[in-house]
């Protein structure tokens, strides 16, 4: 017989805070190359492991090794590291411009540059992205310009939606980019949608619904795995899992699961674990993924382990809740020294070729910002009018929204 | 007096609650060790403990469906939700459950909690962080609904609200969290402490539900709002030249009518001004109320100033707030008639 108890109120803690010495021991990070990789036909019960480890690519010296190498060549390499380093130098601009005070608010990736710049490129012409705020990357590595990525953050006269949505809520039909939502998790059910949509009609397209670690408790995403699971639509669900959701640490979403990834088990989703800072891990598991949805074999979840080395936005300070030092020592390491180490190593690049790439993209980057700021800023140049604020509320505006028009003087 | 942000009497109001009740319990997004996004909570969970201020995860349903088990346990307790805006998939648990409980019980369960959520717009915070969903509200029969406009009606009303039987929703005017704001975005903020609406009691003080404040006495036209509107009404009506008398609601639900209808009785004139879309808005409410009750006195028609009938957008911010030249034009409108 067990003892009784009163019961207690459970509440997870991260058992470091500000001031302490950073620790991930509790982390277990099984070595590159270790995870098994099944062939994606592989009934999900017969690979529920996948979901308790990390699969990873690149080992410490920078080796590809194990079954997940899938042998990219290394251009293809080369340019994965160019869409991390613009993203990067871009992040960077954007900060330094909403401190400037040129737009309201920015939210950088640093850190998790690999899954998104990864993912996309693992996707075809006609697949979907379900965004959140954080995956610029799918926009980068899919070529859309930077410019229309500026002048979205800046809301003047050259953004695409027209100064209605917070900066980084970007939107491509055309670069398979959903419009983001900003209410967390309601575009996983949605991207379920699409791919049912898909499968009703027969197109070989596929969506891929993104959501982070904290996000993962509201009900969108549970709905979103029981639709999945039911009808088995050509979708890929990924989770970010950056540690941190503003202050929270992910133990307060995850619970008692063992890991974010374990949650398709019982929907009896295949479900992987990913080392999200391995360029080369992202895009594997994104392939292998893919190779499932296009056999119309079904859903497949992936949990991506990162670290959200910045804070979370502009208006957020991490020193508060957590060591300052804690990103030096995530045990992940950082996405572009690990990919620029491995292409080093294959002696396809140098420290110089990459200091040298680096002025590139910054002056790219550079130029695209001067194009941007031409047109506008938030407070200044051409600005979108206050017209613009009535479209779009329906396909044909009614007498109510033409009298409220008429009333500001357009 | 101390003075006090709207941010810090909304805090104090919280330990003056809890240091007096056991019961009275705190959660939501990082409303924990961090202490709130807006920091309304900040030092509860080190002062009071992990099981009487914590936080939750990422889920509007979970907080105020827990809430309302814990209600109906016993407890008092006082949730957050993040942004108003993020109420949504909280809605039903509201709505359907914490709204009706007493009634479908017939008071055999109850539901004493309170909902904090920051309300309205002038941040720059586009669609997802500017709502103002107060009719969303005060339709549901059993919500009381209440938008404070000063720190010291912050903490009273938040203090009456913890100590009401039944669920109220408390809606925050995040632009009013650090100072008053007229609606002139190219004038300097001035900070609550240079403001003497910041003065604010010590300890414990209530302010009644339903009992709604005249800011500024007048003779010729009642302007009647809340929630940030207040301030933006102070400004119009100093800037009309017209001796207008301003009426702060402080409570949407139950309504202080009789207030208002004997000012309106009294100007004959009336203008009603809030933040949220004007079609189905509170507004529509308040205009039917005042027509019916001051049908014989009024000598203009009522108008109502609002947000347009968008969803609340980014770049357009300014055109989009009903600031004060657009409450001018309302006042110079109705005393024409
Ligand atoms: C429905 C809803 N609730 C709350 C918020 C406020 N909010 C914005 S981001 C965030 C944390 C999200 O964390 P996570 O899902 O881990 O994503 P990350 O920011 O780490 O990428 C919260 C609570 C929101 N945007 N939508
Ligand atoms: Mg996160």
């Amino acid at each position: 017989m067990t003892e009784e108890r009163a019961p207690s109120l459970h509440v997870p803690a991260p058992s470091i805070r500000p001031g302490d010495d950073p620790d991930f021991s509790h982390v277990s990070i099984p070595r590159a190359g270790e995870v098994d990789r099944p062939d994606p036909a592989t009934p999900p019960e017969e690979m529920r492991d996948l979901a308790f480890s990390i699969i990873r690519v690149l080992n410490r010296k920078g080796e590809a090794v194990g079954p997940w190498a899938s042998g990219l060549d290394s251009e293809t390499l080369l340019q994965g590291l160019r869409d991390m380093m613009k993203l990067r130098i871009y992040d960077a601009r954007m900060m330094t411009a909403q401190r400037q005070g040129k737009t309201s608010f920015y939210m950088q990736h640093l850190g998790e540059e690999a899954i998104s710049c990864a993912f996309q490129r693992a996707l075809r012409k006609g697949d979907m992205n379900f965004p959140t705020y954080r995956q610029a990357g799918l926009l980068i590595a899919s070529g859309y310009p930077l410019v229309k990525m500026m002048n979205q953050v800046y809301s003047n006269d050259g953004d695409p939606v027209r100064g209605r949505q917070l900066p980084v809520f970007y939107s491509s039909k055309e670069h398979g980019f959903f419009s983001i939502s900003g209410n967390l998790a309601t575009q996983y059910p949605q991207a379920v949608g699409w791919a049912m949509a898909a499968a009703i009609k027969g197109d070989k397209r596929l969506a891929a619904a993104w959501i982070g670690d904290g996000s993962t408790a509201e009900s969108d995403f549970h709905g979103a795995l029981v639709f999945a699971s039911t009808y088995k639509p050509p979708v890929i669900l990924n989770i970010v899992n950056n540690q941190w959701a503003i202050s929270t640490f992910q133990g307060i979403a995850r619970g008692g699961a063992g890991t974010f990834a374990a949650r398709g088990h019982g929907f009896g989703l295949p479900a992987l674990r990913v080392d999200g800072n391995d360029y080369l891990a992202v895009h594997a598991a994104a392939t292998w993924a893919t190779e499932r949805a296009r056999a119309d074999l079904g859903p497949t979840i992936i949990e991506f382990v990162t670290y959200r080395a910045g804070g979370h936005s502009t208006s957020d300070d991490p020193s508060a809740y957590r060591p300052k030092e804690e990103g030096t020592a995530w045990p992940l390491g950082d996405p572009i020294l690990r990919l620029k180490t491995h292409l080093i190593a294959l002696g396809v690049w140098s420290e110089e070729r990459h200091t040298q790439a680096e002025a590139e993209i910054k002056a790219e980057v550079v130029a695209a910002q001067k194009e941007a700021e031409a047109i506008g800023t938030l407070h200044s140049g051409r600005r979108p009018t206050p017209r613009d604020m009535f479209e779009d509320v329906f396909a044909e505006m009614p007498p109510h929204l033409i009298r409220q028009r008429h009333e500001v003087g357009y | 007096m101390p003075r006090m942000t709207m941010i810090e009497a909304i805090r104090d109001a919280h330990v003056v609650a809890m240091e007096a009740d056991p019961d009275v319990i705190v959660m939501g997004e990082d409303v924990g060790y961090f202490g709130g996004v807006f920091r309304c909570t900040a030092g509860l969970q080190k002062q009071f403990g992990v099981a009487r201020c914590f936080d939750t995860p990422i889920s509007e349903l979970g907080i105020v469906g827990t809430g309302v088990g814990m209600a109906a346990y016993g407890l008092k307790p006082v949730i957050e939700i993040q942004f108003a805006d993020y109420m949504y998939p909280g809605y039903d648990q509201l709505v359907s459950e914490a709204a009706r409980l007493r009634y479908r019980s017939a008071g055999e369960f109850t539901c004493p909690m309170v909902v904090r959520m920051p309300t309205g717009g002038g941040i720059f915070g586009a669609q997802t962080h500017s709502q103002s969903p107060e009719a969303l509200f005060t339709h549901v029969a059993g919500l009381k609904t209440v938008v404070p406009s000063t720190p010291a009606d912050a903490k009273g009303l938040l203090l009456a609200a913890i100590a009401d039987p039944d669920p109220v929703i408390f809606l925050e005017p995040k632009r009013l969290y650090n100072g008053p704001y007229d609606g002139h975005h190219d004038r300097p903020s001035v900070p609550w402490s240079k403001h003497p609406d910041g003065e604010v009691e010590a300890g414990h003080y209530t302010i009644p539900l339903g009992k709604a404040r005249i800011v500024r006495e007048g003779t010729d036209a009642t302007l009647v709002t809340y929630g940030t509107m207040v301030h933006v009404a102070l400004a119009a009506v100093e800037e009309a030249g017209i001796d207008v008398e301003v009426i702060d609601l402080r409570t949407l639900l139950p309504l202080d009518l009789e207030t208002i209808t004997a000012s309106v009785c009294k100007t004959g004139r009336c203008v009603v001004l809030h933040e949220a879309t004007l079609t189905s808005g509170y507004g529509a409410e308040l205009a039917a109320l005042i027509q019916q009750d001051c049908f014989y006195s009024l000598e203009a028609p009522i108008l109502r100033v609002a947000g347009w009938d968008t969803p609340y957008p980014h770049a357009q911010e300014w055109d989009y707030f009903p600031g004060p030249a657009r409450v001018r034009r309302a006042l110079e409108t109705v005393m024409k008639d």
